[in-house]
């Protein structure tokens, strides 16, 4: 019998509040996270708006040799992995840590140490030849994006195969992606699984000023980011994690768990056409679409919801609309689909997997979150785009998306197991 | 059968030879690129030395337009991926629109780029920073440029686990043909050889800062003092054999095992960790330990690490079970460019029945349980390699790689 994929036990780091409870209660009341940049002095640059975690990592039970040893990005993926085998209720030991792996998302990494550290060792940037005598014992753990996934394989007493997954701003899709796949082929029967990125730095908030991908709607930090709206300016950096127990079903069964969702679909496609643009008519995204569908065995008429990539920008809301349209047709126009890069930002390559999370808490509630920000529709996108109040509604297939430079276009499904039942 | 995955072309940019048959011909003759730094004023580090990729007269038809957008090892990444698809004889035109994808590990992204641009954003100010500096850095631009090159549509991905990722990035491909996609680009390239670079490697457990070339980076030596780092890496085809079979393709061999482990203690006894990648590896490819011909080791070439893969070795081997081979030693420690290149070996070596050396020490010197390929190519038929790599903080990766 083909082997199965499912969620049970969710952890998360978000901008709001640390938790899934407080994440949860931010996106059902449409609470927007985004303010003004407290990590550092922002002031000259274009956008000074970003969605910041309030997270301390010492007093959230991690050591002092752990936090000393780590970049943010792995720290918040720490905590997120505690609280996810927490509610899972599983232990890891035994000859189930040999059959537990790990597969975390991160689109930069360790950059943000990185950075500060380059700032000693440059002296401010004034040198090429950079002094290595100031480098700190654990350079090369920031400096390496893998750190993510020894780390919370140290933690969580993983054994089994573990890796960083690294595909720009789809890395949280594609590592629950491939979690799933090495479940379903045997090769784990756990998988601790998300993503992480902590990217709220000069440089990177500079990588997106330089090419005016990011909101300067600095006077407003509230409600920067308006994906689908027609007054939106662009997207608005975030940071967080989400971790995820993946398990495979008869292992979650056999031991009574509480079971979120399945990962039943997932599909990964490339545009092939800018490191940076996306094409109007989002035949990629939509192909990716089509093959979670299949994969998932969900006809697209049975799409109850879509979690959209909802980045802010213009580009990216006409192209994942006319995609989203390709896939299910007519009744595109009939399903809920909403983005919540309006309240917490977008993170990287870790809001796939807070997108995912979000997805298997809206099964469990049977509520659909909202976009938030949303006033002014765009006329060019004429879909569903559930402004502003979330609403009741049984979930039992779930679509989510997302796009990333280099062009990457991922899809997931996620499935009730009543659904399979029925 | 869609299971059997076979690597139908490959390419190799490494410091001792740009280009597949010159990596080859310099690993057959031990040629080592361990040499000082050259590439800036490094007298001052404690890591005065590296294995460099050599400007090549490849690197001038690189198109124009691409040169302010990318990293130089970005650029050796393309062109790598441009000739392994030709090796294979494959047009991309030719296959289905997302009939082809790329998965090509990277652990450090487009290092030096960032650092130009780091300097200019603390130097001068954030106006002055590249426009392509949001993709010329992070860790899957490779996979990304060779992908928009190539008109290469099908899935993506890109795994990292520091040396293991070039071994597993391989697996992650392997997985997308048996899922279906026909054709898929896989490898890892890296360097971390700038400034900032080799600051951050000279904190690095196990690297070495001796100032030898000929005695800096020795596997399984008494007097090993730890690694060297190089840059560069390889990028292999990888097709279902059914669709080599039709196309008339040349077969450089199967990817016939794969598998992963984590160990929070990569030196201790046993090498638990990578014996039981190996043996994960060896049960996938359905193969006794017996049927290995010939091992890529892992050859960090720390004391304790090379002890514990000697340990994980005779407990799957015995002493002296199997000639074990360290072309690393020759180019220094890739990343997962090194792993890749490994596999790219591997291959190679069983295509011509020769093994590649490195060149003679103190025989007295190797560890007793390593029979180690020193001086000389070995030759013999060679139909099964195990490949093995550990990545830094924990990760161990073993493949098996069978001859046509």
């Amino acid at each position: 019998m083909a082997r199965r994929a499912v969620i049970t036990g969710i952890g998360v780091v978000a901008p709001g509040g640390i938790g899934t409870e407080p994440f949860w209660r931010l996106l059902v009341e449409g609470r927007t996270a985004t303010r003004t940049i407290t990590q550092f002095d922002a002031s000259g640059h274009r956008c000074r708006v970003a969605a910041e975690c309030d997270f301390d990592p010492l007093a959230l039970g991690l050591t002092p040799q752990q936090v000393r040893r780590t970049d943010r990005v792995s720290q918040l993926a720490m905590v997120a992995a505690g609280e996810a085998l927490a509610d899972s209720g599983l232990e890891i030991d035994g000859a189930l840590a040999e059959r537990t792996g790990v597969a975390l998302g991160s689109a930069v990494g360790g950059t943000t140490t990185m950075e500060r550290e380059y700032s000693v060792l440059s002296e401010g940037g004034r040198n090429w030849v950079v002094d290595p005598s100031f480098a700190v014992p654990h350079l090369y753990d920031y400096f390496l994006p893998s750190s993510i996934a020894s780390e919370v394989a140290r933690t969580t007493g993983s054994l089994g195969p573990a890796s960083v997954v690294s595909t720009g701003c789809t890395s949280g899709i594609d590592s629950v992606g491939y979690a799933a796949e090495l479940i379903r082929d045997g090769e784990a029967d756990v998988m601790v699984t998300g993503a992480t990125d902590a990217p709220i730095s000069p440089i990177t908030v500079t990588c997106f000023d330089v090419i005016r991908a990011t909101s300067a709607r600095n006077d407003d930090p509230a409600t920067a980011c308006r994906p689908f709206d027609r007054t939106r300016t662009g997207l608005i950096l975030g940071e967080g994690s989400a971790v995820l127990v993946l398990e495979e079903l008869e292992h979650a069964r056999r031991r009574g768990a509480t079971v979120y969702a399945e990962v039943s679909g997932y599909a990964a496609r490339c545009n092939a056409y800018h490191m940076t643009g996306l094409t109007a008519e989002g035949r990629e995204m939509s192909e990716a679409i089509d093959l979670a569908l299949a994969d998932a065995r969900v006809d697209p008429g049975a799409v109850d919801y879509v979690n959209a990539h909802g980045s802010g920008t213009k580009q990216n809301d006409r192209h994942e609309t006319a995609a989203v349209k390709r896939s299910l047709g007519q009744h595109a126009y009939d399903t809920p689909m909403s983005g919540i890069k309006s309240m917490i930002g977008h993170s990287l390559g870790a809001i796939g997997s807070l997108e995912i999370a979000a997805c298997a808490l809206s099964m469990k509630h049977g509520v659909v979150v909202p976009t938030a920000n949303l006033h002014e529709p765009d006329p060019e996108c004429d879909l569903d785009y559930v402004p502003n109040t979330a609403r009741e509604k049984r979930l039992d297939a779930v679509l989510t998306v997302g796009s990333g430079f280099g062009g990457f276009q991922s899809a997931m499904v996620l499935t009730s197991l009543e659904r399979t039942a029925a | 059968m869609t299971k059997d995955v076979v690597v139908t072309g490959a390419d190799a940019v490494a410091p001792n030879g740009v280009g597949l048959e010159t990596y080859w011909a310099a690993a057959l003759k031990g040629v080592s690129a361990i040499q000082p730094i050259s590439r800036f004023d490094a007298t001052g580090y404690p890591v005065r030395l590296a294995a460099e990729i050599p400007p090549s007269d490849a690197e001038s038809t690189f198109p124009r337009k691409l040169l302010p957008q990318t990293d130089r090892l970005t650029q050796l990444a393309m062109m790598c991926a441009d000739n392994a698809l030709a090796a294979a004889a494959v047009d991309p035109a030719d296959l289905p629109e997302f009939g082809a994808g790329v998965a090509v590990s990277s652990a450090s992204g487009g290092l030096e780029f960032g650092q130009q641009q780091l300097q200019r954003l603390w130097g001068t100010g954030w106006e002055s920073v590249s426009p392509y500096m949001s993709f010329a850095w992070y860790y899957a631009v490779n996979t990304g440029q060779i992908s928009i090159r190539n008109a290469l549509r099908g899935p993506s991905g890109v795994v990292v686990s520091e040396q293991a990722g070039g071994l597993d990035s391989i697996a992650f491909a392997r997985r997308r043909v048996r899922r279906g996609t026909p054709v898929m680009l896989t490898g890892g390239f890296d360097s971390v050889l700038c400034p900032y670079g080799v600051s951050t490697v000279s904190v690095a457990t196990g690297v070495s800062h001796g100032t030898d070339p000929e005695r800096a980076y020795l596997p399984f030596h008494s007097s090993s003092s730890g690694f060297v780092p190089g840059e560069g890496g390889a990028v292999l085809v990888l097709e279902s054999r059914a669709s080599a079979v039709e196309r008339g393709a040349p077969v450089l061999g199967s990817v016939a095992g794969h598998a992963a482990a984590f160990d929070p203690d990569p030196s201790g006894s046993g090498g638990d960790g990578l014996a039981r990648a190996a043996r994960g590896a060896l049960a996938d490819a359905g193969l006794p330990a017996g049927a290995v011909d010939v091992v890529f080791a892992d050859a960090a070439g720390s004391p304790d690490l090379d002890r514990a893969e000697a340990d994980a070795l005779t407990g799957l081997f015995g002493a002296g079970g199997v000639p074990v081979s360290t072309p690393k030693a020759l180019v220094g420690r890739l990343m997962s460019g090194g792993s890749a290149l490994d596999a790219v070996t591997a291959l190679l070596s069983m295509r011509d029945g020769l093994v590649p050396p490195v060149p003679g020490l103190a025989p007295e010197e190797v560890d007793p349980r390593i029979d180690l390929v020193v001086g000389e190519p070995r030759g013999g038929e060679f139909r099964t390699a195990l490949v093995l790599a550990r990545g830094h903080g924990g990760f161990a990766s073993a493949m098996v790689l069978t001859a046509p």
